[in-house]
């Protein structure tokens, strides 16, 4: 069907407008991480500064003690361990699980008991959590949170992987099992192979929902040794005496990872986002 | 294999998951439905304890301020859910048109929902910043607004302009969801639509949404469960207020644990909270089972 002028005109003009929307609030992030806080006072604001300052993202990579580098480079490696180990975890443990729901029927109401957790507000398990890392000498330390993101991510990779197991047809199984391969070798060799897409995705999403977690780093970790991206981030926005262009530096900066990980996921995206990778 | 042998090893399967989930969510649960009907602190160690009983949750059931909170949590949840659903199924809608550049402009929507909830929470504080912010820098210079204005620090707007950050971020989710549905809505249905004379009006309510409502229901009652959880993008933007404003549920628990360190009421607002959004999950179990039977 040919469009109309009028209406070729209004679609190319709405999807202008939707351009902006998503692109302009970034685009401002970083202006404001390279303007001085003069160009950002003067009023009317100058909306391109005068004379790009990138001071911060130097700041940022200094090692210095009690230095704003170090409370970012810290909470840089924390989150990369943290999200690292829980995903692999994860893996480890769900992707077992996700074969047995996929090839062996039943036991249904035990995968919608583990998708209830996955669902339930952390509120529910914050205090005794904390009184048993309290007692193990665990808060504070990262390793406590990587037990914890495997309530979120264990879930979630379950639920993906089952999924991505159904895709693969039980037939080249059955050839394997024939030649005398057992359950451990034609999962590692050939199942596991066979969804190695599915895989991929499943970990990556499971990085993300560990990167963008905050409500239980927030609250089990105190200092620079356990202390997550978002959660530093909340403390360079909250500090008394801030620097907009040091926030909106680190900001873009802990962006950048999850985002070019999306990017990538854009095709495996929409099996994710059903199986209930929104976390936020 | 045998069945009995097939059972077997299913569970063994199974165990790994099992254990770290008894472990660290069933375990924890049940001391919180313990803790709830006992007055324990949280200070010091292990808990100095007195069973109770109901008394918690009487007191629950007469506090206002919870109440206000519970109000609050629903306005969110209810206000940016929709927004996002409906601004959602629009822009899917744009962007299902033929135009130059369509796959660069769709993955776009890969941008505010990669963005981690922290920093856009940081990124809409600055945008609103009454000194800095670009907000009142716009609004004035193209002459809507007088002076810069304390968006966050105004009792009247501070709920609204979170959940307009809120909706930013999330409404891209339910529009590549309500994309990728067009794409499964047969063709042939709207060509022989529009040989009856059906307008896109109709079009729209008779084929397409009904096509898509199924992906779009999921992805709703998903993001109502997750908006009623809020905290991360209050704590960075307004930290519950001004006057207690924007004190989510989530707030309200955390605070009552964490800041006034009473695990034993903590505990029974947090039961309150859960089983508040137990009611959203069932619905989303039921989509799910529905949805696995059709499959």
């Amino acid at each position: 069907m040919r469009r109309s002028l009028t209406a070729t005109i209004l679609v190319y003009a709405a999807v202008a407008v939707f351009a902006m929307s998503v692109l302009a609030p970034v685009a401002w992030l970083f202006v404001m991480s390279i303007s001085t806080a003069n160009d950002l006072t003067t009023i009317p604001l100058r909306w391109i500064p005068e004379q790009p300052d990138f001071s911060r993202y130097a700041r940022l990579f200094s090692l210095e003690e009690g230095s704003a580098g170090l409370a970012f480079l810290s909470a840089l490696r924390n989150s990369v361990i943290v999200a690292v180990s829980a995903t692999a975890i994860a893996l480890a443990a769900g992707i077992p699980a996700a074969y047995s729901f996929s090839r062996f029927s039943g036991r249904m109401p035990l995968l919608y008991a583990v998708i209830v957790t996955y669902m339930m507000p952390p509120v529910a398990l914050i205090l005794p959590l904390y009184k048993v890392f309290s007692a193990l000498g665990l808060l504070n330390n990262v390793t406590s949170l990587i037990i914890v993101y495997c309530t979120i991510l264990l879930p979630f990779v379950t639920w993906l992987m089952k999924s991505g197991f159904h895709s693969v047809p039980v037939e080249i199984e059955q050839a394997a099992s024939i030649d005398g391969a057992n359950l451990f070798q034609i999962m590692t060799r050939i199942t596991l192979p066979v969804a190695a897409a599915s895989t991929g995705a499943a970990a990556l999403f499971a990085l993300l929902l560990a990167w963008d977690e905050f409500f239980y780093a927030l609250l089990y970790t105190s200092d620079t040794r356990a202390k997550t991206l978002p959660v530093a981030i909340a403390d360079f926005a909250a500090g008394r005496a801030t620097d907009y262009g040091l926030i909106s530096a680190v900001g873009l900066l802990a962006a950048l990872p999850p985002v070019l990980i999306g990017f990538f996921l854009q095709k495996s995206l929409l099996s994710g986002l059903s199986a209930g990778g929104v976390k936020g | 294999m045998a069945p009995a042998q097939q059972d077997r090893t299913a569970w063994l399967l199974l165990t790994p998951m099992i254990s770290i989930m008894v472990l660290v969510t069933a375990f924890p649960l049940l001391n919180t439905l313990w803790l709830a009907f006992t007055d324990a602190g949280l200070t010091g160690q292990g808990y100095v304890w007195q069973w109770i009983g109901l008394e918690n949750f009487a007191y629950i059931l007469d506090d206002s301020d919870f109440r206000a909170a519970v109000g609050r949590t629903a306005y969110f949840t209810v206000i940016s859910v929709s927004a996002e659903v409906v601004l959602g199924v629009l822009v899917a809608l744009l962007l299902n048109q033929e135009f130059k550049g369509r796959t660069l402009v769709r993955a776009l929507l890969i941008l505010p929902w990669a963005l981690p909830t922290i920093v856009n929470a940081v990124m809409w504080r600055l945008i609103y910043n009454p000194e800095y912010g670009s907000l009142n820098a716009l609004l004035t210079q193209i002459g809507l607004l007088d002076a810069y204005r304390s968006w966050l620090g105004d009792p009247a707007t501070a709920m609204n302009m979170v959940i307009l950050a809120d909706i930013w971020k999330n409404y891209p989710l339910i529009a590549l969801i309500a994309l990728a549905g067009l794409q499964t809505v047969p063709k042939d249905l709207y060509e022989a639509a529009i040989m009856d004379g059906a307008n896109a009006w109709t079009r729209f309510w008779k084929i397409t949404l009904p096509g898509i409502m199924g992906a779009l229901s999921v992805a709703m009652v998903l993001r109502a469960i997750e908006a009623f959880k809020v905290f991360d993008i209050f704590y960075v933007m307004t930290r519950g207020g001004p006057a207690d404003s924007t004190k989510t549920v989530s707030f309200f628990v955390y605070q009552e644990s964490f800041t006034y360190l009473r695990a034993g009421s903590g505990a029974a607002y947090a039961l309150t909270v859960t089983a508040m959004s137990a009611l959203m999950i069932a619905i989303y179990v039921v989509l799910l089972v529905r949805r696995e039977k059709r499959s």
